[in-house]
């Protein structure tokens, strides 16, 4: 079991809903302090996009953040080097598309991942059947690949993909793009609970999740939630740091308190 | 096969249609969609099943003489198949080889688009389904999108780059007037690379009552090979054409021009068992097989330009429907292979060959397919193409949509 699997579980076991905020690397000039911002919030571990030209699952928010990242220069190099030496205390995911782990080869790619203190990585376009180069390479590097599950993956596929997945399962609650919404979608409460009863890897729930109360009722069912483009949508409209870390000390809030009764 | 009565929805039953199984290159990819390392389903997980619906709704349907006997009476009485295939009399005398035109440009919404769209709008009805999507760079594939969509009964939504739009707009007005939707698409280059993933990020959020008409050789399996077996008939009618024309059967070269690559792999197919010489001709500006390095993007493992950062970067020619940064996966594959050969040619190269071909064969070609001929210009004046060569060449658009583009360089 890797590393990022190994923190997750422990936090869950203790009691804790797990909190993974996202930051599209290399947004700001500052952008490593959005990542101790989250720390200080209370994340369980952070998700760094590793910005790509063509983001097919991203909605607009998203999209833009990688726009802007790129326009600044970002790059798969410099981001990794501005993570290495960091120690922020809590495991780092990079998620990305797979021409940007094809480019220098996956091995490489996760060999410098390894490098740079990243524990686990996310490939939004790198389905189970396409997965087998990306997993081993991943695997030898100690990285854990997590993959995606989707409401329109039928239960034996779920079952697959929750094996198969290292660190955690991504649970995406909706038939769409990242994005926020302005509900929690009913699929993710489905998708969730299938998940929860097929694998005792940590589930995390991500796509829309917006508001302090909609990670609150996402934790019914699933181990966490990943929250990105709510936090990118406020970096892009010009919130600081520490704006940010406001935002997510709620959020953590409202999951610590819907725990509470339980342990 | 000309029932004038033919209604779509009460298509005939066919009699007994010949069903080719061909073997060998340019044969099933497998459930896998492989073209050796290249295609492939690199799809987020939330479309892994509605491609798999694809797969499965095409292999049942293509093994279906039903299916394909409505397929082909729609080809016919719609797109008006089969097209002819045109000896370049006056330009073959010029460069000392013979030359035969196979004239996609004469089908139906004036390309070799409509092959394709009959072919999915049928499978869309098929599986139930009442929207097209589609995404489309000059506008030739959102047309015939929105044309096979108005003759089936089904509504179409066009995803079009906002650059596109503006610089095609004759095609955009004919999208609308055939009932179709057009979804200006503002982000990245707003241009085809950018649709096609706008219409992939659509796609997601509506796979139950929505199918995905895509135009070229590109994207998930099975659309690589789907569109190749739906533009196969470009090569199989010339095959049975070029046995009766020319006297050793099969011609020396057959050349096409290639965007994603679907009029190329149409033709190449029809001649996978023989040993004529495949040339694919890409722009200067866009030579995804020619100048590409493997990466994954909209769903297939291909070559695609890219800088040195793995960023896709963007493709640019003088004919909008070649201004892709890849290429098809089948196509990689056969220049791995060595099968076929890709070049390129700059866009002063074609618009002298479209406008050659205009005062010698009274042929206005697409600029697209000006690709080709500008290639077998330039190859049989350099004396590349022996004397006496017989060529081949899909002309696979006529050139009416480009006459503004003309008008400001001649």
């Amino acid at each position: 079991m890797g590393l990022l699997e190994i923190h997750l579980r422990q936090r869950r076991e203790a009691g804790r809903a797990l909190l993974m905020p996202y930051l599209t690397g290399a947004i700001t000039g500052d952008w490593v302090d959005y990542l101790r911002a989250f720390v200080d919030a209370g994340a369980d571990a952070i998700e760094i996009g590793l910005p790509f030209s063509d983001p097919t699952l991203d909605g607009a928010t998203i999209q833009e953040a990688s726009h802007v990242a790129l326009s600044r220069g970002a790059s798969v190099r410099a981001i990794l080097a501005g993570l290495s030496g960091l120690e922020l205390g809590v495991p780092l995911v990079a998620s990305t598309y797979q021409n940007l782990v094809l480019h220098d080869g996956p091995e490489a790619f996760c060999g410098a991942l390894r490098t740079a203190g990243v524990d686990g990585l996310i490939v939004a376009d790198l389905p189970l059947e396409e997965a087998d180069e990306v997993e081993q390479a991943a695997a030898d590097a100690g990285v854990d690949l997590a993959l995606l599950a989707s409401p329109a993956t039928p239960p034996p596929r779920l079952a697959a993909i929750a094996r198969r997945s290292r660190g955690f399962v991504y649970a995406v609650s909706l038939m769409g793009t990242t994005g926020e919404r302005a509900a929690l979608s009913a699929s993710a409460t489905t998708l969730a609970g299938q998940l929860c009863e097929s694998t005792d890897r940590p589930v995390l729930l991500g796509f829309g999740i917006s508001t302090p109360d909609q990670a609150a009722q996402a934790i019914r069912t699933a181990d966490g939630v990943v929250v990105g483009a709510a936090i990118m949508r406020r970096i892009l409209d010009g919130a600081s740091p520490a704006d940010v870390g406001a935002y997510l000390a709620a959020m953590r809030q409202a999951l610590d308190q819907e725990r509470e009764p339980a342990s | 096969m000309t029932d004038l009565r033919l209604r779509p929805r009460d298509l005939p039953r066919p009699r007994d249609l010949p069903i080719v199984r061909p073997a060998g290159t340019m044969s099933d990819p497998g459930p896998r969609g492989k073209f050796g390392d290249h295609g492939g389903r690199y799809v987020p997980e939330s479309l892994v099943a509605a491609c798999q619906e694809v797969e499965d709704a095409f292999r049942d349907a293509w093994s279906d003489p039903g299916f394909r006997g409505s397929l082909a009476t729609l080809l016919a009485v719609h797109a008006g198949r089969p097209t002819a295939l045109t000896p370049a009399w006056r330009l073959s005398a010029e460069l000392g080889i013979t030359l035969l035109l196979k004239r996609e440009d004469l089908a139906h919404t004036g390309s070799h688009k409509i092959n394709n769209v009959l072919g999915q709008a049928l499978l869309a009805t098929r599986m139930g389904r009442t929207r097209l999507l589609a995404e489309t760079g000059a506008g030739q594939h959102g047309v015939a999108t929105a044309t096979a969509a108005a003759l089936l009964g089904l509504s179409a939504t066009v995803f079009m780059g906002e650059r596109d739009v503006e610089r095609q707009a004759l095609n955009v007005f004919r999208m609308r007037v055939l009932g179709a939707e057009v979804v200006p698409v503002g982000t990245g280059s707003r241009t085809l690379k950018d649709a096609t993933s706008e219409a992939m990020r659509h796609w997601v959020t509506c796979v139950d009552d929505a199918y995905y008409c895509m135009g070229s050789v590109v994207g998930p399996h099975p659309y690589p090979w789907m569109v190749r077996e739906f533009q196969r008939v470009i090569g199989e009618e010339a095959r049975g054409q070029c046995a009766t024309e020319l006297r050793t059967g099969v011609p020396d070269y057959v050349v096409a021009c290639v965007g994603g690559g679907s009029n190329a792999a149409g033709t190449f197919a029809g001649f996978a068992d023989t040993a004529a010489q495949f040339v694919g001709v890409e722009a200067a500006g866009g030579a995804g097989a020619t100048e590409g390095r493997t990466g994954v993007l909209h769903g297939f493992r291909s070559r695609f330009l890219q800088d040195d950062d793995g960023q896709i970067t963007e493709a640019e020619s003088i004919a909008a429907g070649l201004d892709y940064p890849g290429v098809g996966p089948e196509h990689a594959y056969l220049r791995d292979l060595g099968r076929a050969r890709y070049v390129t040619v700059t866009d002063a190269e074609v618009v002298d060959a479209a406008l050659r071909l205009a005062r010698t064969e009274g042929i206005l070609p697409a600029l697209e397919s000006a690709h080709a001929v500008a290639w077998v210009i330039r190859a049989a004046e350099s004396g590349e193409l022996p004397p006496g060569a017989t060529v081949l060449l899909t002309l696979s658009g006529r050139g009416d949509k480009d006459t503004a583009t003309l008008m400001e360089l001649v």
